[in-house]
């Protein structure tokens, strides 16, 4: 008998097949976000806002995840932007294939910006690099406040908090403050920002983030 | 919720190492998962097996080390094991009583070790 000592990641093959994306997303300057959260807390409507704001010119695509159905993407194809639907048929979670898959059909060169809306799921996706630059985590004012302590792997390696559907605040009764502390207790130096789709409130601060991101990434955030 | 598909890995990870020894044959795996993984410890044994009914793997030991949250206490660099019951910011420091920990680990999703019997 010959024990054999390995270590390496149980999703080695999905590891490798992120950094060959993230090597893919740097040479040709895209930037790519991955945005994560339950189901329902708004991630396709805060892209459908971020589509509409962006001028038809911007190098933007957008891949989006469902276990079912190819409405998310009917209803992101409206803006004008290249959008994919990934069917994962079941699967709880996009992972580095799926994306590998789907990017053969378009040429990266073309983009500046690639959104990714995960399935929506708390647990699964956070264990999936795709190869993107951040995770972003979404969690809408009509769920607990204490999310990020119930799900902390995800809000450990968000970048990015974006608490949405504040204009929902006086009708229920979510802790924004306990909140935010659960999330930095989670992640000290996590970023975090209110938006409300609805009435647009925190929709400037999200595009400010976005476009200091893109620029950070060596990337012009002008159309070229 | 992602176990079956997390076997799955762990089984082909197994039979990946396994091939790179002529005429071995795969007998155990054991990995190491943390409690902040994502992974549940008894679905992930539940799927494990259902995986390797009527495979050649079927008699394989599979061997899952649980491993715990860690933070570090900022102040005196002290690592210890916070119980993942409580809020991260809740797990002061056990030597030096300070509050500014931070999570160093505890969402490990490893293959630690296979074990072949070789000809």
């Amino acid at each position: 008998m010959t024990v054999v000592r390995v270590e390496e990641k149980v999703l080695n093959e999905n590891q490798r097949i992120a950094l060959e994306l993230r090597r893919r997303y740097e040479e040709n300057r895209v930037l790519c976000l991955n945005l994560i959260s339950s189901p329902g807390s708004g991630k396709t409507t805060l892209l459908e806002k971020t589509l509409a704001s962006f001028r038809p010119e911007e190098r933007v695509a957008v891949l989006t995840g469902d276990l079912q159905t190819e409405n998310d993407a009917r209803r992101l194809a409206r803006y004008g932007f290249p959008v994919q639907q990934i069917v994962t048929g079941g699967v709880c979670h996009l992972d580095g294939k799926m994306i590998e898959r789907a990017l053969e059909k378009w040429s990266l060169a073309d983009l500046d910006l690639l959104l990714i809306e995960n399935v929506g799921n708390l647990v699964c996706p956070s264990s999936y690099d795709l190869g993107e630059e951040s995770k972003i985590v979404l969690l809408s004012v009509t769920e607990g406040e204490d999310k990020p302590l119930k799900y902390p792997s995800i809000f450990h390696k968000a970048a990015l908090l974006v608490l949405t559907k504040v204009d929902l605040l006086p009708y229920v009764p979510f802790d924004m403050e306990a909140a935010k502390a659960n999330a930095r207790s989670v992640h000290p130096e996590m970023e975090i920002l209110e938006v409300s789709c609805s009435t647009g409130q925190g929709m400037d601060a999200w595009q400010a983030w976005l476009q200091q991101r893109r620029a950070g990434a060596g990337l012009q955030a002008a159309s070229r | 919720m992602h176990e079956v598909g997390i076997a799955s890995s762990i089984l082909e990870a197994g039979r990946a190492e396994t091939a790179r020894r002529p005429g071995a044959r795969l007998t155990a795996i054991g990995v190491r998962v943390g409690v902040l993984s994502g992974v549940d410890v008894d679905a992930l044994r539940f799927a494990f097996e259902c995986i390797v009914t009527d495979t050649e793997e079927k008699n394989v030991a599979f061997t899952i080390e649980s491993c715990p949250r860690v933070n570090r206490c900022e102040p005196c660099g002290h690592e210890f094991e916070s119980p993942s019951n409580l809020p991260f910011s809740d797990a002061p420091c056990p030597r030096c009583q300070s509050r500014q920990t931070r999570f160093v680990s505890g969402d490990q999703l490893d293959l630690k070790f296979i074990e072949v019997e070789e000809p």
